[in-house]
């Protein structure tokens, strides 16, 4: 038989996915450890051996494989732009939307002690933002020749006005500088252009980001590594909300992805006012929007989940005797391979997952304010409305193998109305119940109505 | 000669009388003034300031939006490379009585350069602005301000 198989090079696990393409069916999935710091080739050996045994003696050919990778830290994205509020927002808006980690961002023109910090921080790619097409010029330049002078080495992306593009480029090609020109991110005020720098760091994910990380090996087992695990997942939820040539999506909806260090939410929605009278400020919203919270998670994160969420918030959803939340938070942000064993460790992890989705999604979602005027009541609203969101995708360990996720998604509804943050109110819970998504976003470059009728066909629904 | 201003009235407030008194007073007074009228976004103001290389722009609201409509305005300034641009604003500011000195300070941590009451006379902002942009009134000489 022939089939497909997809892989994701995780930051924990090596996942494999085997798809029957002709009878939109997965065949069985798999996961060991990854393997990125020593070869990642005994990982995926381990995960492959382990798939032929799930895959019961069916005789399966990989005809196609392709691969998706978010090992050694994921893709690494330091973005720079003018203001912090505008060019700023929208590069690095535009980078997580390409899946990547934001592992800085800096405002203004740069200066050396930035320089060194950006140094220690080792980025894949400099996205180098700043001025509408036409505005501001001398901060970009400023940057381009701080990065061109002392750090040659790394990859940059162009994204900001267009008028100072000769000048870049010429400081760029004089410092032997691996660089990419793309459309500015804001060509004019108020207007986001975030597909581009999409696509461009999309690109050079595949051309160069992949050699550095130690994948380029793999390559020839897999096939290429076409997009950060970020991307897929989100490259999924748009075919699932929007649909393909022939096949109704489901509209609409969000994704919430828990994972040990960050919790990652996806929405795909315009996110425009529900009701009249509401004026929407700030920088434009992307359709297909990705937020990360590198301070919710469930391990590495879970000492900063409680340092952010308090003692209150975690109770709530915990209700296990051992009430020393924090210790307990300290010693699974010091365990991060931890795998729950007794019920206390099931609750425990049920309670940070719900409190990190619940603060994710708050932090995701747009605010509302009131302000008095003499024509009565006005509200403003900056960010996404999402209360009319129709559905709502769980996805991460915790859901996957934990024993109660629908306590878990049912949390991200009972948050953030105090504050005037717009939720979705009543969206169709849903679970990821065979860890497919990723694998689906991937498969989507190349078979998207068959990876949109095998999300439709293994999303369980719950409640 | 630094005299180009862009005067409009921000946001969805309509108020036309005072933005043509104001037209009238700047024009008068020898100022350049180029008038965008009621109805302008913050986009409208700064892409009017861009084409025509204004030194400042003036920002009426009367209809007690103020505060909204006006946030964010003097970032985008800096984006389109107008960071020396003098903003001024006027008008109702905010609803109700509320202290002078709250208003201004909310409107002056929003960037703008100066903020004035109701009932300020068209006089006291010229000038202000002469002031600002070192220029010497009388040499512009049309109408005498006293």
């Amino acid at each position: 038989m022939e089939a497909v198989l997809l892989v994701d090079f995780g930051s924990t696990y090596t996942k494999l996915t085997a798809v029957d393409i002709k009878n939109e069916e997965i065949l069985a999935t798999a996961k060991s450890p990854s393997t990125v710091e020593t070869d990642i080739m005994i990982g995926l050996q381990k995960a492959y051996s382990s798939l032929k045994e799930r895959l019961k003696g069916i005789p399966v050919e990989f005809a196609e494989k392709y691969a998706c990778s978010s090992a050694a830290g994921g893709l690494k994205i330091v973005a720079l732009g003018l203001v912090p509020e505008l060019t700023v927002e929208a590069a690095a808006r535009a980078a997580l939307g390409a899946g990547a980690r934001i592992v800085g961002t800096y405002n203004h023109e740069i200066e050396m002690y930035e320089v060194e910090e950006i140094v220690a921080k080792k980025p894949d790619i400099i996205l180098l933002a700043g001025g509408t097409d036409g505005g501001n010029k001398s901060c970009i330049i400023h940057n381009a020749k701080m990065l061109a002078e002392h750090l040659s080495d790394i990859s940059v992306i162009a994204a900001g006005n267009s008028k100072a593009r000769e000048e870049l480029e010429k400081l760029f090609s004089d410092h032997k500088m691996c660089y990419r020109f793309t459309e500015n991110v804001m060509p004019r005020l108020n207007i986001l252009n975030v597909e581009p720098v999409r696509q461009t760091i999309r690109k050079l994910f595949i051309e160069r980001i992949v050699l550095a990380r130690g994948l380029k090996r793999a390559e020839k087992y897999v096939g290429k590594v076409l997009m950060p695990t970020p991307a897929a997942v989100m490259q999924a939820a748009a075919i699932l909300a929007d649909g393909t040539e022939g096949e109704d999506g489901y509209g609409e909806l969000m994704v919430v992805d828990i994972g040990g260090a960050t919790t990652d939410v996806h929405s795909i929605a315009a996110g425009e006012p529900l009701e009249a009278g509401i004026n929407w400020y700030g920088l434009p919203e992307p359709y297909a929007k990705r937020t990360v919270e590198g301070d919710l998670g469930m391990r590495v994160s879970a000492y900063s989940l409680w340092q952010t969420a308090g003692y209150q918030r975690i109770r709530k959803y915990y209700t296990g005797s051992n009430s020393d939340i924090e210790q307990k938070c300290l010693s699974l942000s010091e365990q991060i391979d931890k795998i729950p064993v007794t019920d206390d460790d099931f609750e425990f992890d049920a309670a940070l997952g719900a409190v990190a989705v619940q603060m994710a999604v708050e932090r995701h979602a747009g605010v509302l304010e009131k302000h008095y005027t003499p024509t009565g009541l006005v509200y403003a609203l900056q960010g996404k409305d999402l209360r009319g969101v129709s559905c709502l995708i769980g996805t991460g360990g915790v859901l996957v193998k934990g024993r109660d996720p629908q306590r878990i998604l049912q949390a991200t509804l009972e948050g953030g109305f105090g504050e005037g943050r717009l939720i979705p109110q009543k969206p169709q819970l849903m679970l990821d119940s065979s860890y497919i998504l990723s694998a689906m976003g991937l498969l989507s470059n190349v078979y998207p109505v068959q990876a949109l009728r095998i999300m439709k066909k293994y999303l369980k629904r719950i409640v | 000669m630094r005299n180009t201003i862009v005067l409009g009235v921000i946001g969805s407030d309509c108020h036309a009388v005072g933005n043509k008194i104001l037209d009238y007073a700047f024009s008068s007074a020898g100022f350049k003034v180029i008038n965008i009228g009621v109805l302008s976004s913050q986009e409208d103001f700064i892409n009017a300031a861009v084409e025509t290389d204004a030194d400042a722009i003036l920002v009426s609201s009367l209809y007690g939006h103020g505060e909204i409509d006006c946030r964010g305005f003097r970032e985008k300034c800096e984006e389109e490379g107008l960071s020396e641009i003098l903003l001024y604003v006027g008008g109702n500011l905010v609803v109700g009585k509320q202290e002078w000195k709250t208003v201004e300070n909310l409107y002056k941590k929003m960037g703008f350069n100066r903020v004035y009451p109701p009932g300020t006379t068209p006089v006291a902002a010229i000038t202000d602005l002469a002031r600002d942009l070192k220029i010497d009134l009388s040499k512009l000489g049309k109408v005498k301000v006293s």
